[in-house]
């Protein structure tokens, strides 16, 4: 399956759902939050959120910063 | 002397908080931090590096039982990217905390508090504690709390200037008639201006680059903390007004 990925396209993914693909790209998903196709994943539901051909996920984390 | 800051019931063991953009690296954050003896840190919300997962993270240095983790919007130029950003934060997080920016302008970093006010907004009423980062403009810190912001962090000066507190009588305006909490959020560059801060009767102070970009960070972070401490006894025990003339404090009786 083809999916963009913080921007990038990125092929041959195998996951079929949110908890998948973190698993898959080796994300610790306590850390992290997850938006679909411009909507957030909420946690609970990483297991049971399909995704889907051409899909744009956000993964994303805290950084240092101020203002 | 029980002296606590409570914002929402949340209780803040210290009146300083700090960011942790600008450091060397993570083990610099971590000691300037615990240096700074602050219990709130600031965080920004970007992408994860997903080709290199061996690159560290920030919370394997900063507790997020130790500390309270605040997420900003740092970056965000309208209302949706704030709200998307907000709303992420919240789900890579562990709070409702949010320091809402919507930032106007590239050069000086000003709030677009039109923005700032719609956003605001929407994310109290979606149940979020907002820290809005404003203007020292006390109109607009006023509608800020009308739309539900948690405690108004007027700027003491641009973000990263350094040069403290421009406009005093404005945020004397803001103190004295603020329902919430008022934190000074950015501009201040060393321990006076922060003392100067406190003075003024602000409930606290957040920076970053005052001691991030400090010769020696560390140092800079405790002086920051004694800034803090002693600006807060003083606006405690009042001070003496300003005079123009000199009042002797040694007694005429018994001189020759």
């Amino acid at each position: 399956m083809k999916l963009t990925i913080n921007g990038d396209i990125t092929e041959n993914i195998r996951a079929g759902t949110v908890r998948e693909l973190l698993e898959e790209l080796k994300v610790e998903p306590n850390r992290v939050a997850v938006e679909v196709n411009l909507t957030v994943v909420r946690r609970a539901d990483y297991g049971q959120f399909r995704l889907n051909e051409g899909d744009v996920v956000e993964i994303v984390n805290f950084v240092g910063g101020g203002s | 002397m029980e002296d606590k800051l409570i914002i929402r019931g949340i209780e803040f063991t210290s009146r300083l908080w700090v960011g942790t953009g600008k450091y060397k690296d993570f083990e610099e954050t971590k000691r300037a931090i615990e240096a700074s003896g602050a219990d709130v840190v600031t965080v920004a919300v970007r992408r994860t590096n997903i080709t290199d997962r061996k690159s560290e993270n920030l919370l394997d240095y900063l507790d997020p039982k130790k500390y309270k983790i605040l997420p900003n919007t740092a970056g965000c130029y309208n209302v949706e990217d704030a709200l998307r950003y907000s709303r992420l934060a919240r789900e890579a997080g562990v709070s409702d905390l949010i320091k809402l920016e919507v930032i106007g302008d590239e050069k000086t970093l000003f709030p677009d508090v039109i923005g700032l006010l719609q956003a605001t907004e929407i994310l109290a009423k979606e149940g979020f504690i907002v820290f809005p980062y404003t203007n020292d403009d006390p109109i607009m810190a006023k509608r800020l709390v009308d739309a539900g912001a948690a405690a108004v962090m007027p700027l003491a000066a641009p973000i990263g200037s350094g040069l403290g507190i421009r406009n005093p009588y404005n945020m004397k305006i803001i103190l004295e008639q603020a329902t919430v909490p008022i934190i000074v959020d950015a501009g201040v560059g060393t321990a006076s201006d922060v003392a100067i801060a406190m003075e003024l009767g602000c409930d606290a102070v957040l920076l970053n680059t005052a001691i991030a970009g400090a010769r020696d960070p560390i140092a800079m972070a405790e002086a920051m903390k004694h800034g803090v401490l002693a600006g807060r006894l003083a606006f405690k025990a009042g001070r003496i007004p300003k005079k123009l003339y000199a009042t002797a404090s040694s007694p005429f009786d018994g001189m020759l």
